[in-house]
């Protein structure tokens, strides 16, 4: 009898490497840019110049005669549904009477080399009657009103805070563009390499769109150079699947950076009004607010947006009395959708900077003044729901406050507000701190089927026993094919895992926003696991499996794990539905709408020059509770990331438009964070586990992203004494 | 127009290459070396950072015909060495579309300075953009790779 002890070495909760880590450092990972075909052709897109317009009509003769031009399309050659959408239909594949923003597709062109197939589209002509522009949400049509009512609607505080807040427009300004490669199946389908966070839903909408049945719609993940939420909506998919069908030849599409700001949808622009009422010693007795989202031309995921907003607008705290409005309208500006955050980002700006200004108001300290109203396990949302899972809010609060401050400045140059341009040598600075902390619920909400689906297959190669997981979940970056072989190596305790590139063969899988893709097919994968690992267990008589042997409930030796599949493979695949969600009463807003809560809290140290507004971080501490963290160094690395789109919506990221015209589409103009604006990061991680999730599992990805902007703009208030009500916080808010 | 320089050690020519291309677009879609990205197209992110005689250079912002008789590596050529592995070891990459660039504009830096401090790492791989780690892994991997 032998007693086995050997460990499975890369298993949940270590940090191996990342199978596509080496393709990726040596150039040779295939991002959906780089794919090629024998007799490719390029597509480009002719997109509407004016934010409203009536089209008169579309002459193609000019373009069509260009040699080295195989097509140009517009809406009349679009076969099947004609508009597509994530919650409505709404978006026109190409634009048919009316353009609704700038930017919008109106025609495709396939051709030779992309600069033909640019000209070409330049040589369209198209009749526009241009329209007065609605430009302000409030001026827009609602789309989606989200009252929120809990309590007294008409209760009264000693002390009152008011606020008007606003974000600006933020872009998830990914590296790699949108891109990828259509190629016609002798079938009459098409074969779409995309780069997408949710194969499964473009399947769906590409198919409608084309006229053809899914099944002939056959989309690959190709290499994801990033995504925040913008490939959700679609970009090129049907538009190179058009082209490709059309020519019969494949079709390669790869937006610039310019178009790639007219291809993805915003984070929604906020307006916020928000009232709070306390008692003298610093208890919440009320919170009124109304949030006025802009959506933009299509509404993409806007509806969620708004819920989000609404039903976490007050932040983690306990309050017993809310009023809340939340609205997004459809306006003439660039459509609104997923990013990074979804709704919870604008109102945790608003929220915080109400308590930092009731801790003003009050004399206290600003964490003093959130942690006695801090939600704990068991609080109530204004939703009426319970919130089940731990809720450390106090304890990530008193954790990022308790790290020792930073070194005062060095002198160095680089270390300055203005860095080498010279503009201070330390003259006119002044340190501030500052501290945020957020609140985000995890998965889609609002009775959403939002299900995972894994196939594994577990088998003998070459004497060993190896694991094969197959997915249609979207590896963005996040490490989400590690973290998949992790939690296969943990159920089957089995080091030889293969996961299978991403498509739509299998089910469908959540997509990687809001945060959950390790979450709901991590769970699928381990659900996958446990079924092939209890039939083995079934087959052989064993109770467990440990180290390439399947042991008795007493540790002896059974049989060998290689042996016992022996010439059977085992393979299986499973579902896996988080538990149920359910819709907000329309007037109240009353329901059990979200699945799961996650927070994080951030502590900032900035420097900023009074007289130039200048300003610098110096540091960011950020504590989250993960639940469990599957792989801490790829958990670290999205909490440094996530921290970073936080600063750059605090202090330089905003897409600029004037009267529904973009001024700023480039990486010149639109800025976000270089390694000379980060500063250095501490993270503190709390590991409290998630009690409906498998292996204790909480979204890792948002968090981070919603509480460091507050808690920046915190800073530069404590720093210059401004009011500071809008981000990104500009120079000459704070000179003026 | 006809286009010859040696990229990665070898002589190669490009045939009807059009005379407003890049040698980013040379180099991705003529010579079949991808690894250098095209993010942003007006040297703002350095994910296309490539060696020209020696000098690192974004390839984006080079017109193909300068690139005549010229040495390019790109990150292909480079031997799989310290740097890379510094960068999978640190959690450096995410998605890894900064990283080629990135991990040219390293190899380039700790060829000139072999123990760089945190604010010379940080001016030095101020010309790249990277959207997904908050570049707390990379400074980790510069610092891994020289130390190596």
């Amino acid at each position: 009898m032998t007693t086995v002890e050997t460990q499975v070495i890369s298993g949940v909760g270590t940090s191996p490497k990342r199978p596509d880590g080496g393709l990726k450092v040596r150039g040779e990972f295939a991002f959906s840019s780089d794919l090629w075909a024998d007799d490719m052709l390029w597509g480009a897109t002719l997109r509407s110049p004016h934010p409203h317009a009536r089209i008169r009509g579309i002459d193609i003769t000019a373009a069509v005669a260009l040699p080295g031009v195989y097509a140009v399309l517009t809406q009349e050659d679009v076969p099947g549904a004609k508009r597509y959408g994530l919650e409505i239909a709404d978006q026109p594949v190409l634009a048919m009477d009316e353009v609704r923003y700038q930017g919008e597709p109106v025609a495709v062109v396939a051709a030779d080399h992309p600069e033909t197939a640019r000209r070409a589209a330049a040589r369209i002509a198209v009749d526009y009657e241009v329209l007065p522009a609605v430009t302000e949400a409030s001026l827009g049509v609602l789309l989606r009103h989200v009252p929120v009512r809990a309590g007294d609607p008409a209760a009264k505080a000693d002390v009152v805070v008011t606020g008007e807040y606003q974000v600006g427009m933020q872009d998830q300004a990914f590296l790699g563009p949108e891109s990828g490669l259509a190629v016609p199946a002798e079938d009459g389908g098409i074969d779409l390499y995309v780069a997408t966070q949710w194969l499964h839903v473009d399947q769906k909408q590409v198919a409608e769109c084309l006229g053809l049945p899914a099944d002939k719609v056959r989309l690959s993940l190709a290499g994801v150079g990033g995504a925040f939420g913008a490939r959700e909506d679609l970009s090129m998919q049907v538009h190179a699947s058009l082209l490709a069908l059309h020519t019969g030849r494949p079709v390669k599409m790869v937006y610039g950076r310019e178009e790639s700001f007219f291809g993805h949808v915003h984070r929604h622009p906020a307006k916020m009004w928000y009232e709070h009422g306390a008692t003298r010693d610093g208890k919440l007795v009320y919170v009124k607010a109304k949030i006025v989202l802009d959506g933009g031309a299509y509404a993409s995921s806007s509806t969620a947006v708004a819920a989000n907003a609404a039903t976490l607008g007050i932040g983690p705290y306990e309050v017993p009395n809310v009023v809340m409005d939340a609205s997004v309208y459809y306006t003439n500006n660039p459509p609104c959708g997923a990013m990074r955050g979804f709704g919870a980002v604008q109102a945790c700006f608003a929220y915080e900077s109400q308590m930092d200004k009731l801790a003003l108001e009050l004399g206290l300290d600003p964490v003093e003044v959130r942690l006695r109203n801090a939600m704990t396990t068991g609080s109530r949302m204004p939703t009426g729901q319970i919130v089940e899972g731990p809720a450390p809010v106090a304890s990530l609060l008193t954790r990022v406050r308790s790290f020792p401050p930073p070194p005062s400045s060095s002198g160095d140059l680089r270390e300055m507000p203005g860095g080498v341009s010279n503009t201070t040598h330390g003259e006119g600075v002044v340190r501030g701190i500052g501290y945020g902390i957020g609140i985000k619920n995890v998965a889609f909400s609002e009775g959403f089927d939002d299900y995972a689906t894994a196939r594994v297959r577990l088998e003998v190669i070459g004497g060993e026993p190896a694991v094969l997981v197959h997915t249609a979940a979207a590896e963005v970056g996040q490490g989400l094919v590690t973290v998949q072989a992790q939690i296969a190596r943990t159920e089957l305790g089995v080091e030889r895992v293969t996961v299978a590139t991403a498509d739509t063969s299998v089910g469908s899988a959540a997509p990687p926003s809001p945060p959950r893709q390790t979450t709901r097919t991590g769970a699928a994968v381990g659900a996958a696991r446990q079924a092939v690992r209890t039939e083995l267990l079934a087959r052989v008589g064993g109770a467990r499996l440990d180290g390439g042997k399947v042991l008795s409930e007493s540790g002896t030796v059974v049989a060998d794990l290689a042996a016992s599949i022996g010439d059977e493979p085992i393979e299986k695949t499973v579902e896996w539905r988080h538990r149920p969600t359910y819709p907000l009463d329309p007037v109240t807003g009353q329901g059990n709408a979200h699945v799961q809560y996650a927070f994080a809290a951030h502590r900032a140290t900035v420097d900023v020059d009074l007289d130039l507004g200048l300003v610098r971080v110096v540091e960011i501490v950020t504590a989250q509770d993960v639940g469990k963290a599957v792989n801490p160094l790829a958990v670290e690395g999205q909490i440094h990331g996530g921290t970073a789109q936080g600063l750059g919506l605090a202090l330089m990221e905003e897409i600029q438009i004037v009267d529904g015209v973009v001024r700023n589409p480039s990486f010149t103009d639109y800025l976000i964070p270089t390694i000379l604006d980060m500063p250095p990061m501490k993270v503190d991680i709390l590991e409290m586990a998630d009690p409906h999730s498998p292996y204790g599992l909480r979204g890792v990805g948002e968090p981070p992203t919603i509480s460091s902007t507050p808690a920046i703009v915190a800073a530069i208030r404590a720093a210059t004494g401004k009011a500071l009500t809008r981000v990104p916080v500009r120079p000459e808010h704070i000179v003026e | 127009m006809r286009l010859n320089c040696t990229v990665n050690g070898e002589p190669r020519q490009a045939d009807d290459v059009w005379a407003g291309e890049s040698l980013l677009y040379v180099l991705r879609e003529r010579l079949g070396l991808p690894g250098s990205k095209n993010a942003c197209e007006q040297g703002e992110c350095g994910s296309c950072t490539v060696y020209m005689d020696g000098t690192p250079v974004c390839a984006c912002l080079v017109a193909a015909g300068q690139a005549e008789g010229r040495d390019v590596v790109t990150v292909e050529g480079l031997a799989d060495g310290p740097v890379q592995q510094a960068f999978l070891a640190a959690g450096a990459v995410q998605c890894g579309f900064c990283t080629p660039g990135l991990v040219v504009a390293v190899h380039d830096l700790l060829a000139r300075d072999s123990a760089p401090t945190d604010p010379e790492i940080r001016e030095a791989l101020a010309g790249n953009l990277c959207r997904c780690t908050g570049y707390e892994k990379i400074l980790d991997a510069v610092r891994i790779a020289a130390a190596s």
